[in-house]
């Protein structure tokens, strides 16, 4: 796909007039799509979707467009000289943008990555073998998603990887359920085969007569798939400049000096380390690490490059919705070996689910235990538990209450897929917690 | 891009069982001005095609944006594969399950096409609101905004089916935030909840041009004013609200395919088991829900699914009991029960699974004044700001931007951090009031996410304002 962007992209600038510029980043995906229920196939198919941002800049004023694009370079380069025309159309009608920034400075790059993404076959045939005897329930995606940025400056930033995600469950019944991912780039019988095992030996606990405790706080281990829950829900207008400068934080407390977190927890957005690509729309890389919370204090914003001029700050290359796409919460001192020991007697809580704010400005936020929740009794699974619903504010569960995080952590790749296959990931530990309020 | 595809697609269609073509091309534009600055104006044009194949048992998809006559074939030979991949390891035998026949069209009704109006004027009127929003240093923020789709679409199939529908959806949003010290309150225009179908009049219909200056005022007031009391009583909602009720704690759990499991591993399940329709009671005698197409002015009507199944009203509970599941074509006969024509698809590039459309509450008999006349203890809570329910759809937690006590039969002071909380299954038999057609507001969103892989579409809530006893309610921290 990299030499068929190239090719629009110096088509783009042959359309230029004047003094204009243009900046334009392209997405494009070649996808497979398995959803499962009951180990059996619901739905199957495959995408091809190519898609390209262009922003006509005329001096101060600028207007962007959106095209889908067949994959056709012919036939493209006909769609962007349409584009390009309807943009340069609406100049006139518009003002002068006080908040337009665009990177001047040309930095080129790219990141390739292999193909060795499975077949279908195989992947579903692995999976239809793992699901023998069991209730399987979920989606597998995979094949090669691909980002450019070009402007007519001659910057040209690539990113290309090929790779798959399998996020599932195994289900007792009702609501009862293991949910597990395997997510990579090359399948492994062997590593898919000890995800199964695990997700199956936890499905035995679910078998036992589920347990329903009394609202009230609870000691929890919340594993690093719900704290990457927890943490996503800081990243929605948590972190931005925009929601810090207009007040809309949920963290306004921890900026204002009223609340903090444990010395323990410094979360990063973590480029280096994660899958997606290192630049942003507007042409700006990304820093490797951009520190975000250092040991419990507020410390830096994710600044786009609009936010960047509103405020008179650098930009460091965040996106227009300033959240972080590869987070990064540092590890702790416990052993993950042992967490049922450690938690003793309270509640393990597999997956978080549909977490909102019920007091934004306070940070408190209100969801759900899900799939694979236990009770826990003298360090040994007691029972799986019912559903619960819990209202905390985040100052506490990584603050004034919290045990500590394991050592250990995960990389989670998200496995979202709304409009496109997601490259957004977490690196997250567990959390030991004190307290933790259950409401209903 | 729509000439011609229809022959094309006919040139190229495999012998197979079943082979449609559904083909979308949507335009949007985006256009906000947020503290009295225009934001980068933005045009979408999205277009492509899904061909889906059923043969020897199994079914398969593929879609592509590449509809020349070898995009199509490419796009068929993907589908069949599949179809045949998936041929006796499917969910079920899709050789046996029924196709539309159907022909036919359908049309937005438009009053002022949004292009009628150029841009500069649109800019313009836009400034206007974002400055009336402005009436305080303590606002810290604000936004007008109002995005524009058009959208055709064609779907055909080898059983003779034919259908072409024409869309245009309007999108008003307004936001106002206010802040002093540690304390942040944002007052919107219906909780983003104002998408409706049709032109520009949608803006006067929905209070666009008129209610900036109250939305002003009330994010100002609520910077001072207390926080929602805590206890069990009485709570009136409006219907900015009761459309996150009905669409989380009826819309969802009705909907066909989470009870046949296919979304356990995302969205949920269902506390809803296919044995309680018919007889089970949801709500009180006052609930009356209908999945209603048929709304001109609604942002999900249409004449047909994207299965091609014409779309009809029909009742989902009546006075109180449960009738009939949220279930397009093939999960109805999955589940051998009857349905709804709600098999719904984001774009071309995902393939249906039921969805909301439009789920209403139908209007009762209680006035506005009747109802808060009816309470000596409560609150009044409007515009959803925070929601939350489990994957059973059951224990659920809603937030209100907006709240007024209600004391002795009479609306009192203003209280911010609205919240509540229930259990879906014994919350509707608390209704207690239904208002009026004059309470009722026509809402919709373009944000309901569901299925693997994730799809975003468009659903639709009338409500008018309803009355609940015994809730439990509380505040902030």
């Amino acid at each position: 796909m990299q030499s068929y962007f190239n090719a629009l992209a110096d088509h783009l600038t042959t359309l230029l007039q004047g003094d204009e510029v243009y900046t334009a980043q392209f997405h494009g995906e070649d996808s497979e799509f398995i959803r499962f229920n009951h180990g059996d196939v619901r739905q199957a198919g495959s995408v091809t979707q190519r898609g390209l941002g262009v922003d006509l800049i005329d001096g101060m004023r600028h207007a962007a467009g959106y095209v889908t694009l067949s994959g056709d370079t012919g036939a493209d380069q006909a769609r962007l000289t349409t584009l390009v025309a309807s943009l340069r159309e609406k100049l006139p009608f518009l003002p002068e943008d006080p908040h337009l920034l665009y990177a001047t400075e040309v930095q080129s790059s790219e990141r390739r990555g292999s193909n060795a993404a499975p077949a279908p076959d195989v992947a579903l045939d692995a999976i239809r073998q793992a699901a023998a005897g069991r209730d399987l329930v979920g989606v597998y995606a995979s094949g090669e998603i691909a980002s450019g940025f070009a402007n007519s400056l001659g910057q040209r930033n690539w990113y290309d990887t090929s790779n798959y995600n399998f996020d599932w469950s195994f289900y007792h019944e009702k609501d009862k359920a293991v949910k597990t991912s395997y997510a990579g780039f090359e399948w492994d019988d062997a590593a898919f085969g000890r995800k199964v095992d695990v997700a199956a030996k936890q499905l035995e606990a679910l078998a036992r007569q589920p347990a329903t405790v009394e609202p009230g706080p609870y000691r929890v281990y919340l594993t690093p798939a719900a704290v990457y829950d927890i943490v996503g829900m800081l990243s929605w207008g948590g972190f931005g400049l925009k929601s810090h400068k207009t007040r809309q934080t949920p963290l306004l407390k921890m900026i204002s000096g009223e609340a903090s977190m444990a010395d323990g927890v410094t979360i990063t957005e973590n480029t280096k380390e994660g899958i997606a690509p290192n630049f942003q729309g507007a042409g700006f890389l990304r820093p490797d690490h951009v520190t975000l919370i250092d040991g419990g204090q507020y410390k830096d914003c994710l600044v786009s490059p609009r936010s960047a001029k509103e405020y008179d700050v650098p930009t460091n290359g965040a996106s227009s919705s300033e959240s972080p796409e590869s987070v990064d919460l540092s590890a702790g001192s416990l052993g993950s070996e042992d967490i049922l020991g450690q938690l003793e007697n309270g509640i393990y809580i597999g997956n978080v689910h549909y977490l909102n704010y019920s007091d934004r400005s306070a940070c408190r936020t209100t969801g759900m235990t899900r799939f694979a929740t236990f009770l826990v009794e003298g360090g040994e699974i007691q029972a799986p538990l019912n559903v619960m619903r819990f209202d905390e504010t985040i100052y506490r569960i990584l603050g004034e209450n919290l045990v500590g995080l394991t050592a250990d952590r995960e990389l989670i790749l998200d496995p979202g897929t709304y409009f496109a296959r997601s490259t957004a990931s977490g690196r997250m530990p567990g959390a030991l917690v004190e307290d933790f309020t259950f409401t209903l | 891009m729509i000439e011609g595809l229809e022959e094309r697609f006919r040139e190229i269609a495999p012998d197979v069982d079943y082979c449609s073509l559904r083909y979308l091309d949507e335009t949007s534009e985006s256009l906000t001005v947020r503290q009295n600055v225009l934001q980068p104006v933005s045009t979408v044009t999205d277009a492509g095609a899904m061909i889906t194949v059923a043969h020897q048992g199994g079914i398969g998809y593929a879609a592509t944006s590449d509809l020349t006559t070898a995009g199509l074939k490419a796009a068929a030979e993907r589908a069949r594969a599949w179809a045949e991949r998936s041929s006796g390891k499917s969910v079920a035998d899709f050789a046996t399950l029924p196709h539309s026949t159907a022909q036919g069209e359908y049309e937005t009704p438009i009053t002022t096409p949004w292009a009628s109006v150029d841009l500069g004027t649109k800019i313009d009127r836009l400034r206007e609101q974002s400055s009336r929003l402005k009436s305080d240093d303590r606002i810290v923020d604000w936004a007008a905004a109002v995005n524009w789709t058009g959208a055709e679409s064609l779907y055909v199939n080898n059983q003779g089916a034919r259908i072409r529908q024409r869309f245009s959806y309007i999108v008003p949003v307004m936001s106002v935030t206010a802040n002093e010290g540690a304390e942040t309150q944002t007052r919107t225009l219906g909780g983003y909840g104002m998408g409706r179908q049709g032109g520009l009049e949608v803006l006067d219909d929905v209070g666009f041009y008129s209610d900036a200056p109250r939305l002003a005022q009330e994010a100002l007031e609520l910077l001072s004013a207390p926080d929602c009391p805590t206890g069990t009583m009485d709570l009136v909602l409006a219907p900015d609200q009761m459309i996150l009720q009905i669409h989380e704690a009826i819309g969802h759990p009705l909907e066909l395919d989470r009870i046949l499991g296919d979304e356990r591993n995302y969205a949920g399940t269902s506390f809803v088991t296919p044995d309680m329709f018919g007889s089970y009671r949801y709500g009180s005698d006052l609930l009356n829900i209908t999945f209603d197409p048929t709304r001109p002015e609604q942002i999900a009507s249409y004449g047909f699914d994207d299965d091609g199944q014409p779309a009809t009203k029909e009742y989902v509970i009546k006075d109180g009991i449960l009738l009939r599941p949220l279930g397009g074509a093939t999960s109805q006969a999955r589940a051998e029960m009857n349905g709804v024509a709600n098999s719904r698809a984001s774009s071309w590039n995902r393939p249906p699974i039921d969805r909301m459309a439009n789920l209403n509450l139908e209007p009762g008999t209680s006035s506005f004044e009747d109802m808060i006349g009816a309470v000596e203890k409560g609150v009044f809570m409007a515009t959803n700001c925070s929601w939350s329910i489990d994957d059973s759809r059951n224990k659920f937690q809603f937030g209100c931007e907006y709240g007024r006590l209600i004391e002795n039969g009479e609306l009192t002071s203003i209280v911010r951090k609205n919240n509540y909380r229930g259990v879906s299954s014994t919350f509707w038999r608390s209704l207690k009031m239904v208002g009026t057609e004059d309470t009722l507001q026509v809402m919709g969103t373009p944000h309901c996410g569901k299925g693997e892989p994730n799809q975003m579409v468009r659903v639709g809530h009338a409500s008018p304002t309803c009355l609940f006893e015994n809730v439990d309610v509380f505040g902030g921290v």
